[in-house]
């Protein structure tokens, strides 16, 4: 009641419409964390009638669960390191380096996201039949990096934009190594935006399912391609149950990162310039 | 007095067109001397060049008699302030100013001690653990001072380092720097676009214009004998008249000067306010059009057949004087340049 109290009596209409806001955001989370939970739970119960961590024992004694787990993880990890090592130097290099075609090519990193991901998966397929790269962990890597490349470019290259020339010539300037400039001035000045790229990285690569589905089969599941067939085939108990699991990892690094993930550094990177 | 810095016959063509051209400055050990111009002079190209961050076409660089051309800036003895963004955010105050102490492996607590030193130089004791942020914008360019004072150099380099502060705080760090000039006998080469900050604080002067220099000298021989039209202008408050020079005198409406410079053609002729004078029955007729308080003297817009003139008055005529009273004046002293005045812009104009 306190709370309600005080809210000013203008601001009735905000503080109603947040309400709102958090019922949309937050109900579906509450039902699911309900539902991953419950073991007997029939439609007109408000609440589950009885409680269980039956699904959570099946979930996570099932060995091919198990192993996606640790599979999802192992590539997510490589895919973030990969595409740091590829982008960050391309992103330094749009920031610092007026080159010809430049903002054509930064344009082209949106491409992927443009065309309908199955139709570019499919005809990447294509190509990789002939490379032998169907059913390869680095099949799946590379399929995962397309969808990266725009984040791990775009925000980190904003990052170091905002790293002003006067501050890495004054750091030359006091005897500093254009390496040294670099390693100790300009990118623990863009860290956060880095930081932020990595995490969205990191967890677009653990949600990927539809690339990883088709490039990936039959040899390596994913946490999200396991989840299609459990929630196909089993209650939804099951599919809750792994959902948590899979939004575990995105709350805990968000918070993780909240120090650095602002809509600034966000709206920064999808500054064209 | 030896020669710290020598620039001879520099030359930086931008693909632009713009640069600088056949530059020569000496400064002296010990010497504060003073780019000066408005923006797009190359004022600052020729500041950046010395520093190792513009490559010259041509020409040479001396420091200490030894050419430092082909050096990176990271190796030349010279430390630079810039106008803002000199220090990094994601340090404290004390690695900003021990990075370069670091660099060059100096012992623990000989940093510490350095770095207290220079802080206690700019007045400043005790924000070792600060960060950047948490200071004024003031404090931020002392701390940067410090800095480049840190790195012992031979040649101090200041690229608007007070532009970016309010007037106040700008009036009391130039006073510090020349009292820390002073102390550490630096050599200094400082670029501003502020003709009263360069007039106030630098031993010589060097007048910048489209990339070439107008005149180099002392603040008092630059305000007193400006060699050029755009000196004059640009220096000072000044008024403008047009005439016409018939070599050994010029003629300024009905009033005839005598001259030693033997021109011929239209001429402006300078002013000074502080030239135009009261005079008795022989003199100019003028009209009091407003009068401006300026602290312990007032400006008057006169009115006269030349046009608008602008003139000082002191205290005890302050009191004589009404607006739209006639007066008589005369011109104390004029300075005399061929042909007549292209820029049209007001020296407030320039300053902002």
């Amino acid at each position: 009641m306190w709370y309600i109290k005080s809210v000013k009596k203008g601001k009735i209409i905000e503080f109603v419409i947040l309400i709102l806001f958090c019922i949309f955001f937050l109900g579906p989370l509450l039902n699911l964390l309900l539902l991953a939970f419950s073991g007997k739970w029939q439609y007109p119960a408000k609440l589950p009638s009885s409680w269980s961590l039956e699904w959570w024992s099946f979930v996570l004694s099932d060995d091919e669960v198990l192993h996606s787990i640790l599979l999802s993880f192992v590539i997510a990890i490589v895919v973030t390191l990969v595409s740091i090592i590829i982008c960050i130097p391309a992103a330094y290099a749009f920031a610092r380096i007026q080159f010809p075609l430049r903002r054509m090519f930064l344009f082209s990193f949106l491409l992927t996201n443009a065309f309908p991901k199955m139709g570019l998966y499919v005809s990447i397929g294509v190509l990789f039949y002939q490379f032998d790269l169907m059913n390869t962990f680095i099949g799946i890597v590379l399929i995962h990096i397309i969808n990266t490349l725009m984040f791990m470019t775009w925000i980190p290259s904003a990052a170091f934009k905002n790293v002003h020339k006067a501050q890495e010539e004054s750091a030359q300037d006091a005897g500093a190594s254009p390496f040294r400039v670099f390693w100790h001035i300009t990118l623990p000045m863009a860290a956060p935006g880095i930081v932020v790229a990595s995490i969205f990285t990191f967890l677009s690569s653990l949600d990927e399912a539809q690339g990883t589905l088709l490039v990936g089969i039959p040899d390596f599941k994913t946490m999200p391609v396991i989840m299609y067939s459990i929630i196909a085939d089993y209650p939804s108990t099951a599919g809750a149950v792994f959902s948590i699991i899979l939004t575990l990892p995105t709350i805990i690094l968000l918070l993780a990162a909240r120090r650095f993930v602002g809509a600034d550094a966000l709206a920064s990177g999808f500054n064209m310039k | 007095m030896t020669i710290q810095l020598a620039i001879e016959n520099l030359t930086k063509l931008y693909p632009t067109g713009e640069g600088v051209r056949n530059i020569d400055i000496n400064v002296r050990q010990g010497e504060m001397v003073t780019l000066l111009g408005p923006s797009g002079c190359g004022k600052t190209t020729v500041l950046r060049s010395v520093g190792g961050f513009v490559d010259p076409s041509g020409g040479d660089i001396k420091i200490t008699n030894q050419s430092v051309l082909h050096l990176p800036p990271e190796k030349r003895p010279t430390a630079m302030v810039f106008q803002s963004y000199n220090l990094w955010p994601h340090m404290t105050i004390y690695d900003n100013l021990a990075f370069s102490l670091k660099i060059r492996k100096k012992r623990k607590e000989e940093i510490k001690q350095k770095v207290s030193w220079a802080l206690d130089l700019v007045r400043l004791p005790g924000v070792e653990k600060k960060y950047p942020a948490e200071l004024s914008g003031g404090q931020q360019q002392r701390v940067a001072l410090a800095r480049a004072l840190l790195l012992e150099p031979k040649l101090l380099l200041l690229d608007e380092p007070f532009s970016a502060l309010d007037a106040k705080l700008r009036h009391e760090l130039r006073e510090e720097l020349r009292e820390i000039q002073a102390r550490q006998q630096l050599t200094m080469l400082f670029v501003t676009h502020d003709q009263e900050e360069a007039l106030s604080i630098s031993d010589r002067i060097v007048v910048m214009n489209a990339g070439e220099i107008e005149q180099i000298g002392t603040p008092k021989e630059i305000y007193d004998q400006p060699s050029s039209l755009f000196v004059a202008e640009f220096i000072g408050k000044m008024n403008f008249l047009s005439g016409l020079a018939e070599g050994s005198h010029v003629k300024i409406g009905s009033l005839q000067f005598p001259t030693i410079e033997q021109l011929y053609g239209p001429i402006t002729a300078c002013v000074r306010p502080e030239d135009i004078v009261l005079a008795g029955a022989e003199g100019i007729e003028a009209k009091i059009d407003k009068i401006m308080m300026l602290g312990h003297y007032a400006e008057a817009t006169l009115h006269t057949l030349f046009g608008k003139v602008k003139m000082f008055i002191g205290r005890e005529e302050m009191e004589r004087l009404q607006l739209h009273d006639s007066i008589k004046i005369q011109f104390s002293k004029i300075h005399v340049f061929k042909g007549t005045k292209i820029h049209n812009h007001t020296r407030e104009e320039i300053v902002c």
